[in-house]
This record gives structure tokens, sequence and C-alpha cells, in this order.
């Protein structure tokens, strides 16, 4: 079976600072994997690198059968089955929720007009959004514009779906809706890299967990036992900062 | 805060509150200050009021026989000629001015190069040297070339040409102020560079730069006068050059006063648009 995502000896470094080291792993089809790991230790940047927004410095990155890493490859028209969340939303300030939802497949995929607004409707239903269609993006609060912004991604129908710290900005009130419709979307069988702190999270949903520290992973396995049962130090203490109340600032 | 707590018994004076300042408050101090200012402003006034010439100035700026000869064609001619070199240009700067923009923000070196050079050219040169150039200079060294529309082309050129590096520097700072996270949210739906640019950027950048845009509408708007330089007949005379030939034929400076005047119809309405505007988006920061 192929990968949905395979990555090979990924280094990416921005002028001599190296933030990856050499990075290999796959993602199944269908599979949730979390990326965790300390601030500044390349979680982002592997993120990144897998829709190109950073352009690796050395290796391969393979979605869906397409070496996206290849000089040759149309990435515009890679990107659209790949669909990223990211920290800060970034939704379009100046269009409303439905046309946030609509533009990429009207001007990317040259959906019609009745279908794109069709599929953004099913997609704001799926996120349980559909009566805030007609609002621009500052009248929503934070957890309300994350899910926007995973609508406007799925309307897009991709195939791999890339989130950075989704509800890292947002207050802890409003995270659950965030993680609710995500673990629904993982059900789905929607195949999903996931960067997050939410621990619950990645216990109750990631078929992997990932741990990251210093540009390489460290671990890489069931959550069970990379969360449950660390083999190494640097997951010990990580987890040990990460699940003691008193230090919530990873 | 302009309370002043009473004091019963002297406190450590703060620093600054030295005893030179012979027990006055600040704020009596400050009502002082201001009374001297308008002493002054009055006594300036009156100066000024008492050694002009008021009969001469009636005659020579004030003369109503004078006036009547503008009528209608000040507005019908000479504004109307302002208006539409002003949009002219403006427009013509408006689009070069955003490509400029862009190609200051290009990936590619060369573009910058360019963008920056032209930028430093027409931000440096005094604008009537460029419409001298344009109207005499370009015709003579490429005696085949015409402008579209005569007279109307090349003004429109010659203040698109000023104005867009005025505007080229404006659009670049407001293309930098929209966050990074747009593009690449843009990028990541799968658009291109320029598509992103088209729906995504340039809107939001240009509604942050309405104000500086209609502030230079503004300038643009004066500085059509300055196509006396290129030369223009009566019929395409604009404000001040209408003003000027009738106030030569009259030997009275009526005219000039009255075009003054016209000016000021279209620019303080304008002003007061860019305060609205400005004071909104400091609101909706
Ligand atoms: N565009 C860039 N230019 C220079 N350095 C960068 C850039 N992006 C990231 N870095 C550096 O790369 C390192 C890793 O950053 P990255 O954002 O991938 O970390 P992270 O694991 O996502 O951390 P966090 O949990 O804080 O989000 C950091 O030291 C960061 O300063
Ligand atoms: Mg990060």
């Amino acid at each position: 079976m192929a990968h949905a995502v395979e990555i090979r000896d990924l280094h990416k470094s921005f002028g001599s600072l190296e933030v990856l080291k050499g990075i290999d792993f796959d993602v199944e089809p269908g599979q949730v994997v979390c990326v965790i790991g300390p601030s500044g230790s390349g979680k982002s940047t592997l993120l990144r690198c897998v829709n190109l927004l950073e352009q690796p410095t050395a290796g391969t990155v393979v979605v869906e059968g397409v070496e996206l890493t290849h000089r040759d490859v149309d990435i515009d028209a890679a990107r659209r089955r790949v669909g990223m969340v990211f920290q800060q939303f970034n939704l379009f300030p100046h269009m409303t929720v439905l046309q946030n939802v609509m533009i990429a497949q009207r001007r990317v995929l040259k959906r019609g007009k009745a279908e794109a607004e069709r599929i953004a409707r099913e997609n704001l239903d799926r996120v349980g959004l559909s009566e805030k269609a007609a609002s621009y993006p500052a009248q929503l609060s934070g957890g309300q514009q994350q899910r926007v912004a995973i609508a406007r991604a799925l309307a897009m129908s991709p195939s791999l779906m890339l989130f950075d710290e989704p509800t890292s900005a947002l207050d802890p009130e409003l995270v659950g809706d965030v993680l609710t419709v995500m673990r629904k979307l993982a059900e789905e069988g929607m195949t999903m890299l996931v960067v997050t702190h939410e621990m619950a999270f990645a216990r109750e949903v990631a078929d992997r967990v990932v741990f990251m520290d210093g540009g390489v992973i460290v671990e890489d396995g069931p959550p069970a036992q990379v969360i449950g049962a660390p083999r190494h130090e640097r997951t010990k203490s990580f987890l040990r900062r990460v699940l003691d109340p008193t230090h919530t600032d990873v | 805060m302009s309370d002043q707590p009473k004091l019963t018994e002297p406190l450590p004076s703060p620093a600054g509150a030295v005893p030179g300042g012979a027990g006055l408050s600040p704020r009596q101090r400050q009502t002082i200050s201001r009374g001297v200012q308008y002493v002054i402003f009055v006594v300036l006034v009156a100066l000024v009021v008492s050694l002009a010439d008021w009969a001469a100035i009636r005659e020579h700026f004030l003369d109503m026989k004078v006036a009547e000869n503008l009528f209608p064609e000040i507005f019908t001619v000479a504004l109307k000629n302002t208006v539409i070199y002003t949009i002219s240009g403006y427009v013509l700067g408006f689009f070069l001015g955003l490509l400029v923009a862009l190609m200051r923000l290009s990936s590619a070196a060369p573009n910058r190069w360019v963008a920056l050079v032209y930028i430093e050219v027409f931000r440096g040169l005094p604008a009537v040297l460029v419409f001298i150039l344009l109207g005499l200079a370009v015709p003579t060294a490429f005696p085949g070339i015409r402008f579209p529309f005569d007279e109307y082309g090349v003004v429109a050129i010659a203040l698109g040409l000023v104005s867009a590096a005025y505007m080229a520097e404006t659009i670049r700072a407001g293309l930098q102020a929209v966050p990074k996270g747009q593009m690449e949210a843009a990028r990541s739906l799968g658009m291109s560079y320029s598509r992103a640019m088209i729906t995504v950027v340039i809107p939001q950048a240009l509604r942050i730069v309405i104000p500086p845009l209609t502030n230079e509408l503004i300038l643009l708007f004066k500085d059509s006068s300055l196509v006396f330089a290129i030369g223009v007949t009566s019929a395409t005379s604009e404000l001040t050059k209408f003003g000027q030939d009738i106030a030569t034929e009259y030997a009275d400076s009526t005219p000039l006063l009255l075009a003054g005047a016209t000016y000021l119809l279209i620019t303080i309405p304008l002003g007061i648009v860019v305060r609205r505007l400005e004071a909104r988006q400091a609101k909706a920061r």
C-alpha cells in the first residue's frame, strides 16, 4: 500500500541554523499522527515542509505518490490535495465566512458558483457553523474562526490534513469544540498530521505519536508507548513538564 | 487628571517641580502660556490688517467686473480640465504604482532594482522637469511618436509617471502590512502566488492605504497646475493657467484668487474625507 506521506532524510536550515536534521517517517492513509515536542524543536517547520510552505534544504517529501520536492512538480496543483490549518486561523478578514470557504474552490478548482456554495455550506455544517455563513471572521470567536478554517480546508476535498497547534491560540473553554471537530474528522478516516500540545487528544485519537527534539525524531510509536511508557529520557522529561499542570508554558 | 491634590503640608517635591516655579501649578503655567500665544497672534493679525492697503487689495484682488469674465469658463473649461488631468493621471499612476510596488517585493532581483531606480528617479526629479521633458524633449527625440489623446495623453502620462513613484511606496508599505499568514493560507489552498496576491493580499493592502492614497489625489490635484510646462492651449488650460491668462489680460489678480478658491472647493472636502477615513481606521485597530 502506498504511503499517504513519505519523508526521507529531510533537512531544513535557515541560514546557518539547522532546524531539521534528517527526518524520516511515513503516514499511512487514514492514520492520525500527532507530533509533539518542545518549543523550537522544528515541529512547525516539519509540517510546513510537507506542503512546501518551506523549501527543504535536502531530502524528499512524497504525498500521495507525488514527489513534492521534485523540481518539475506543479506545487500549486499538489497543494490542493493537502489542507492546512494554522495556529492563527488565517481566515481572510475581508471576506464573509461563506466566501472564505468558497474562494479557493472557485479560483483554484474552478467549481461553479452553485456547486462551490453547496460544498461550502456542507462543510460549514460539518463544523457546526452553518448559521455563521454571512458573518465576517472578526465577528466570530477564536474557536469559531478555527472551525471555519477547517471547513475552508475541507472544502477542497483534501486527502491529507495538516494541523499546526490548532488550539494553542484559543481560550481554554473554546478548545473543546475544535477538538471535537477534529475527532470527528479522524473517525471519518481523514489522514491527519497534527502538531499539538493536547496530550489527552493525542492519547485518545492518534494512531501514532512522534516526539521531536532538536530537529530529529526521538521516539515514534503508538500513544500508549510514546506518551504512556516513553523509552527515552528526553521524552520523559518533556512529558513531565507538559503533564504537570504547574508547567503549562511548554 | 487635572485635579491638583490640595496639600496642607509640603511633600518631597518630585523631580522637575523646582521652587523657581513661583508657586504656580502646572495648570496655571499652561493657562498663562496659552494667553501669551493668543496675544501674539492677535497682535500679528492687527499688524497685517493695519499695514495692508485695503483699497489696492479690493481693486486688484476683488474686482467684480473682472470676476464676471471668468464665468462660466472657470468651471466648464478650467475646473473640468483640472479634474480630467487629475483623474487620468491618478488612474495611470495607481496602476503603474501598484506594478512598481509588486516589483519592489518581487523575489527576482532585477525586478526590485528596476522598481527602486524608477522610484528614486521620479521621486527625486521636480515634477515640472518631467513635464517639460515629456512635452518638449520626447517629441523632439522621437519625432514619430504621438501620444494618445494629444495633450490630454501627455498630461496623463506625465502626472501618472510622477505620482506612481509616490503611490508605489505607499502601496508597498500596505502590502507589507498584510500578515504573512494570509499569503500562506492562500498558497496552502492551492492558489498561485499571483492568484493569492490578487484575491487575498492586494484587497487588504488597498484598504490599509486608502487614506494616504486619497491624500495623493489631493497632491495630484494641485500638481496638475504644472502642466503649463507642457504648453497647453486655451481649450485645454486648467485652473492655474486659466486664472493666470485672464489675470494678465486685465492686469488684475482677481482671477488668481478665484482660481485658488476653486482648488479649495475640491481639496478641502477631500481633506475632510481623508481625516474621516483615518479616524475610522484608527478606531478599527
Ligand atoms: N522563517 C524562519 N527563519 C529563521 N528561523 C526560523 C524560521 N522559522 C523557524 N525558525 C527557527 O527554527 C526553529 C524551529 O522552529 P519551529 O517553528 O519549527 O519550532 P516548533 O517546534 O514549531 O516550536 P513551537 O512549539 O514554539 O511552535 C526555531 O528556532 C525558529 O526560531
Ligand atoms: Mg510551531
